[in-house]
């Protein structure tokens, strides 16, 4: 058993937000904190500004919020695409999707449903 | 096939090679059950919080002649608040570093400051929550705060609940030390209050930010 140690090891899966220990895991945290502060401060210079085109904004905090998302993932809870995370990374996928189709599919049926109702003025008349 | 696959077994077990086939190697650390079974929960509970969110957008334009976003929000608070769950976060790192390394005292002082922070933010959402109801934009004023009071009330609540936890962890850490089960339950607690930061990046952004 004691051959099949080192093996094992170098096969064994890796949760989510463990830590490897050493000063690398507080480089690591300190370099996911400078990015969130950057990415933060930039999301709200940016609700605010006059020198971006106005309806570009939304974009721009979507893209610093996915942005931002992606350093705590990396940085804070250690997530990445190697190996030893496949199950990890596979799981975050799979909760991607359906976040994905739950918030878009939600205001797709929605959006479309308000296009498609009576005004409520129209409605009354009917009624009467 | 499985003669390839046995021929390889075989040849494994004669030669005595370390690879062992996947399907052999047995149940995986508990460490690593742990985790990713947790994990799993925080996505599934990404998920409850993607519905919220969906509401949220379905109905934010539907103020029912209420006050708007615009006018409730400010900036300033969203900011603090943003500052301190952020800095709740990273403390919450070094927090789990201190774990790692068995060290009593930095994890007494991590989980203070982490503590503090947490419960920073969760003062100034009450703080915030009751003016608003003050003033009569409680959640059952209209669509769009019924929304906002589920989404952020729902996030505040998980925070809260982290801040009960964390301090059960506290009192375990010093009651029972850095026991397996006790380190294991540690590295949940980090996954959750790390996750709540995650899910706090899509509230300022959406609720606060994209208020219009």
């Amino acid at each position: 058993m004691a051959e099949h140690g080192i093996a094992q090891e170098s096969v064994r899966d890796r949760a989510p937000a463990e830590e490897r220990g050493g000063r690398e895991g507080l480089t690591r945290y300190v370099t996911g904190l400078g990015f969130a502060i950057v990415l933060t401060l930039a999301s709200f210079w940016a609700a605010q500004t006059q020198e971006v085109w106005h309806p570009g904004i939304p974009i721009l905090l979507g893209v610093l919020a996915i942005g931002q998302m992606g350093v705590h993932l990396v940085f804070f809870l250690h997530i990445s695409t190697a190996p030893d995370q496949t199950n990890n990374f596979l799981a975050l996928a799979f909760g991607c999707f359906v976040v994905g189709l739950v918030v878009f599919g939600s205001m797709i049926i929605m959006a479309n449903l308000s296009a498609n109702m009576i005004p409520m003025d129209k409605l009354i008349q009917m009624q009467r | 096939m499985s003669a390839v696959a046995d021929a390889a077994l075989a040849e494994e077990a004669t030669t005595g090679d370390v690879v062992i086939p996947i399907s052999l190697r047995g149940p995986a650390a508990t460490d690593v059950v742990v985790g990713y079974g947790f994990w799993l929960f925080i996505l599934s509970d990404i998920i409850v919080f993607s519905a919220l969110f969906a509401a949220y957008a379905v109905l934010s334009g539907q103020t029912a002649g209420g006050p708007s976003g615009v006018e409730l929000f400010d900036r300033r608070y969203v900011f603090i608040e943003t500052a301190c769950l952020l800095a709740s976060s990273f403390t919450c790192g070094l927090f789990s570093i201190a774990i790692e390394r068995r060290s009593g005292v930095g994890a007494f002082v991590g989980a203070v400051v982490t503590f503090l922070l947490g419960a920073a933010f969760i003062g100034l959402e009450v703080s915030e929550f009751t003016r608003m109801v003050d003033i009569g934009a409680g959640p059952s004023r209209s669509a769009f705060l019924s929304a906002f009071f589920a989404l952020v009330g729902t996030h505040g609540l998980h925070v809260t609940l982290g801040l009960l936890w964390l301090l059960t962890m506290m009192a375990q850490i010093a009651t029972l030390g850095f026991r397996p089960m006790v380190v294991r339950r540690l590295f949940c607690f980090a996954l959750f209050w790390h996750a709540l930061d995650i899910v706090w990046i899509g509230v300022f952004t959406i609720v606060y930010l994209g208020a219009h």
